[in-house]
């Protein structure tokens, strides 16, 4: 069983194959890891399996449409996957636009730096870890803040978890992005 | 004036980002949210921490048996589709960050001012009913009544500034208030004070509205 690292650095490729070859077969395994779980997080949300099912093909769809906007120095395969399931969620289940901040591109001439990359797949690693070690009432607190089971006021910043680091590596990655852009 | 990466001393907090990063924000206040994290680098990196909590907690979990064609029909989906283009950059040139003039349908000279007394002014902008999204226009030297909410209240300067009793505010600047917060908040002499306010329930005036108007002007 290989690592959560290796793991990482494995999805990262899958979706650059998506992305340069249209990799059919990698993305069949991207599809079989994660769909299972974005539907489960869809149906934790409040959807039945069904409109779970639709939801969750649509999100991977989603994904492949948009594999060259991923960008690994600021965020793992799992967030990028989380936040067009969040996305969808809102869309669809809970009805309201969601405004979205400015973009900040990131096409193939902003080419992101390998060790930033290997950098932030480290960083999420440490955070699953760190998630995995917390006791269970607080893990429990987490996973119903971000299947939407708590409302906007019942929801508390944790703290403990290594965010800080997180964070300042993707200051980096915006910083350098932003002197990219001029 | 608006607002230059560097000059924000007041962000958004954990609460809210935490909220914005679970997609359980209101609408109303996920403007302000977005908003502010259009200009700020810093909440955008706090918000990609917390996003990767969201992350880890996809991957950690469980999981539920997708259908037996469903990879098949998944495939059938985006076979021979192009990727998205290059979405245009969503960069502002104005005053208003993209995600206001979305909702304003332009940028601050399309803002449809009603007065509301007192030289203020403000437009209701159309989200969810959870919570209601208005922009405030304040002349110079000029205060907004002062009230107290029954719920949160989230402001954020687009240009001038204004000053309460909790600190300055000035473009990029946002202010977090909860319902113990009872404040009246001043625009700079010079030049209005244009803010975006996000609230959870009706603003309450304690004074200059009189109380039986509130409900039929909006506030
Ligand atoms: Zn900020």
């Amino acid at each position: 069983m290989p690592s959560a690292e290796t793991m990482e650095e494995n999805w990262v490729g899958h979706i650059r194959r998506i992305h340069h070859d249209k990799d059919e077969a990698a993305f069949a395994e991207l599809f079989r890891h994660f769909a299972p779980r974005v539907k489960a997080f869809l149906i934790r949300s409040g959807a039945d399996a069904a409109l779970a099912e639709e939801c969750t093909q649509d999100v991977m769809a989603t994904l492949w449409r948009k594999a060259h906007m991923f960008d690994p120095s600021r965020a793992s395969v799992a967030t990028w996957i989380y936040t067009i399931a969040r996305n969808r969620r809102i869309d669809v289940l809970r009805r309201q636009r969601r405004p979205e901040p400015e973009d900040l591109p990131w096409g193939p001439e902003h080419e992101p730096d390998q060790a930033d990359v290997i950098a932030m797949q480290q960083e999420a690693e440490r955070l699953g870890q760190a998630i995995a070690e917390l006791p269970q009432k607080q893990r429990d607190l987490l996973a119903r803040a971000f299947y939407g089971e708590l409302s906007h006021s019942e929801i508390a910043a944790e703290t403990g978890l290594p965010l800080g680091t997180i964070k300042s590596r993707i200051r980096l990655a915006l910083d350098r992005l932003r002197h990219a852009m001029g | 004036m608006t607002a230059t990466m560097g000059t924000i001393r007041h962000h958004l907090t954990d609460e809210t980002l935490l909220a914005y990063s679970a997609g359980t924000l209101p609408e109303a206040f996920a403007l302000v949210a977005a908003s502010h994290l259009s200009l700020c680098d810093e909440c955008r990196a706090r918000l990609g921490a917390f996003e990767a909590v969201g992350g880890a907690t996809l991957t950690s979990v469980g999981t539920a048996e997708m259908g037996d064609a469903s990879l098949e029909r998944t495939l059938a989906m985006i076979r021979g589709t192009p990727g998205d283009p290059d979405p245009a950059p969503r960069r502002s040139a104005g005053t208003l960050p993209i995600p206001l003039s979305d909702y304003v349908g332009g940028d601050v000279d399309a803002i449809r001012w009603r007065p509301v007394g007192g030289g203020v002014r403000q437009m209701v902008l159309k989200t969810g009913d959870e919570a209601t999204a208005r922009l405030l226009y304040i002349p110079a030297g000029e205060a907004v009544p002062e009230h107290t909410h029954g719920g949160m209240e989230l402001t954020m300067v687009l240009s001038g500034a204004f000053s309460d009793e909790v600190d300055r505010f000035g473009p990029g600047d946002v202010e977090t208030a909860d319902p113990t917060i009872q404040h009246q908040p001043i625009a700079e002499p010079g030049a209005p004070c244009i803010c975006l306010a996000a609230t959870d329930s009706r603003l309450r005036f304690r004074s200059w509205i009189p109380r039986l108007l509130g409900p039929i002007i909006g506030i």
